[in-house]
């Protein structure tokens, strides 16, 4: 099976074209959001980190900002900063090159002397490259380039029924065609990470699993709290999720049935043609949808029993329901509906249907959240700012 | 009509895929055969219920796991939810 996509000098393969306009730190996203608007072709997103972060959440933030970058989809970036935070241009700048060679731009506001001089430098910067990536042709790539991303939101029993049992279909799909799928969010592996370290492909994997579980629960013990107090949420209950054990063996199915292969941290790069790996991401949707975009996936895969509108600036998501009460209330956000599996559907036309929608997402057709505009996203942090 | 579905034969809970009201006969597949009982309460569609009595204390099961501990008696064909299941961290590894 094959897609159209863009190829970039680093090698890897685009589903979109789009320029980044990135904001260093909470400080330079107002402007990111002025320059963004002023060139059609750019995306840009609310940072709300980069300076005051204790270092580990720094580090978080530095290696979406990166990863965000080095997608795929992205033809170039340009980093906007304001000149005086933590997240320094050079840091960025470097960490940027580190995971890719594409097209990069500078523009520090203190440096540019303020707003409406760094604006008009980011614009001019933009526009060009927006004109050089419109350019590009597109050409037929086999599937194993694409990377997955998987993730439930707004979960309800019929995830674990359907939504993501079709969602695992796929990943086995993606795996037997040499591509990537990545199973994350750490919290809702709780009670079930004994049956995914099972499926671990060495002893190291399942040693990472376990260890990813154990280190987010202590993490949250040291501020006195508890992973449960938030999961299952009130939305997840009302749908008829009692605990958070329920809500994991629901949630796993996401995974499918191959070995896992790897462990990666939040938003760190993944490796194409790697098979089913695990991202250690937190079950809060947006953050969790951010660190897979920056470990390279180009296309998410989303299922949620109560329906949410949710996107991202740089990766399709393509959204799934195995609540038909859902689809049909929410069927402006939502672009599968997965419940035939309830009531007698065959599980392998489901998947090859699904694969074939993201094949055609890849190849450029819009998903739902892309045409209503949608572009949320949030970058995961485990400490107060200093 | 088949208005519940188990996933695993080791579930002492079906969770309702049609909504269910207090005294219908809920019926789910189980081994290639339909099982039947009566529902004792009105079940909300996608929520869960007991298909066997299940003592407090003893494991609520569904995917042939453990979602939590029974915190009073259960009896079949009630429903599952909060208000009569407890949860508790095991260790799994």
């Amino acid at each position: 099976m094959e897609f159209y996509g863009y190829r970039r000098p680093d090698g890897r393969v685009g589903v979109r074209n789009k320029v980044l306009i990135l904001p260093a730190s909470v400080c330079a996203s107002d402007t990111t959001r002025i320059i963004s608007q002023q060139v059609v072709g750019s995306v840009t997103f609310n940072n709300q980190q980069g300076c005051s972060q204790v270092g580990p959440d720094q580090q978080l933030t530095m290696d979406v900002m990166a990863g965000y970058a080095a997608n795929p989809n992205i033809y170039g970036t340009v980093v906007v900063s304001l000149g005086c935070e933590n997240c320094q241009m050079d840091l960025v700048v470097k960490a940027i090159a580190e995971r890719t060679n594409k097209p990069l731009q500078q523009v520090i506001i203190q440096e540019a002397g303020g707003t409406l001089k760094a604006i008009d430098k980011a614009v001019r910067f933009a526009k060009e490259m927006v004109a050089e990536a419109s350019l590009l042709q597109k050409e037929k790539f086999p599937i194993s380039e694409l990377i997955v991303g998987t993730e439930c939101g707004g979960s309800d029993p019929t995830s674990g029924l359907a939504a993501n049992v079709l969602i695992g279909q796929l990943s086995d799909l993606m795996v037997e065609n040499g591509g990537t799928s990545i199973l994350s969010e750490t919290t809702e592996f709780i009670g079930a990470e004994h049956i995914l370290a099972r499926r671990a492909a060495t002893p190291e994997v399942r040693d990472r699993i376990f260890d990813i579980v154990h280190r987010y629960e202590k993490a949250l013990q040291l501020v006195g709290e508890e992973v449960r107090e938030g999961n299952p949420s009130p939305g997840n209950k009302a749908g008829g999720l009692t605990t958070l054990e329920e809500k994991s063996l629901g949630c796993i199915h996401k995974g499918g049935h191959t070995p896992v292969m790897e462990v990666y941290d939040y938003a760190k790069q993944v490796t194409p043609k790697s098979g089913l790996v695990v991202m250690d991401t937190p079950g809060n949707d947006p953050s969790s949808v951010a660190a897979m975009v920056a470990g390279g996936a180009q296309v998410i895969v989303f299922s949620s029993g109560r329906g949410t509108p949710t996107g991202n600036p740089i990766a399709p998501v393509i959204k799934i329901t195995g609540n038909r009460i859902t689809y049909a209330n929410m069927i402006d956000n939502i672009d599968v509906d997965a419940s035939p599996l309830i009531y007698g559907g065959d599980l392998k036309d489901l998947g090859d249907e699904l694969m074939k929608l993201v094949v055609e997402v890849a190849s450029g057709k819009q998903t739902k959240a892309e045409s209503l505009g949608y572009t949320e996203m949030a970058i995961a942090r485990v400490c107060n700012y200093v | 009509m088949r208005n519940a579905m188990i996933i695993d034969g080791k579930d002492n809970v079906a969770v309702a895929i049609e909504p269910i009201a207090k005294g219908d006969t809920v019926t789910y597949l189980c081994g290639g055969k339909d099982e039947s009982l009566t529902a004792l309460q009105d079940i909300t569609i996608y929520h869960k219920l007991a298909i066997r009595d299940i003592a407090k204390g003893e494991p609520v099961v569904k995917y042939g796991e453990h979602i939590g501990v029974a915190a009073c008696d259960i009896k079949a064909g009630e429903h599952v939810h909060e208000h009569n299941v407890g949860n508790h961290r095991e260790e799994l590894k």
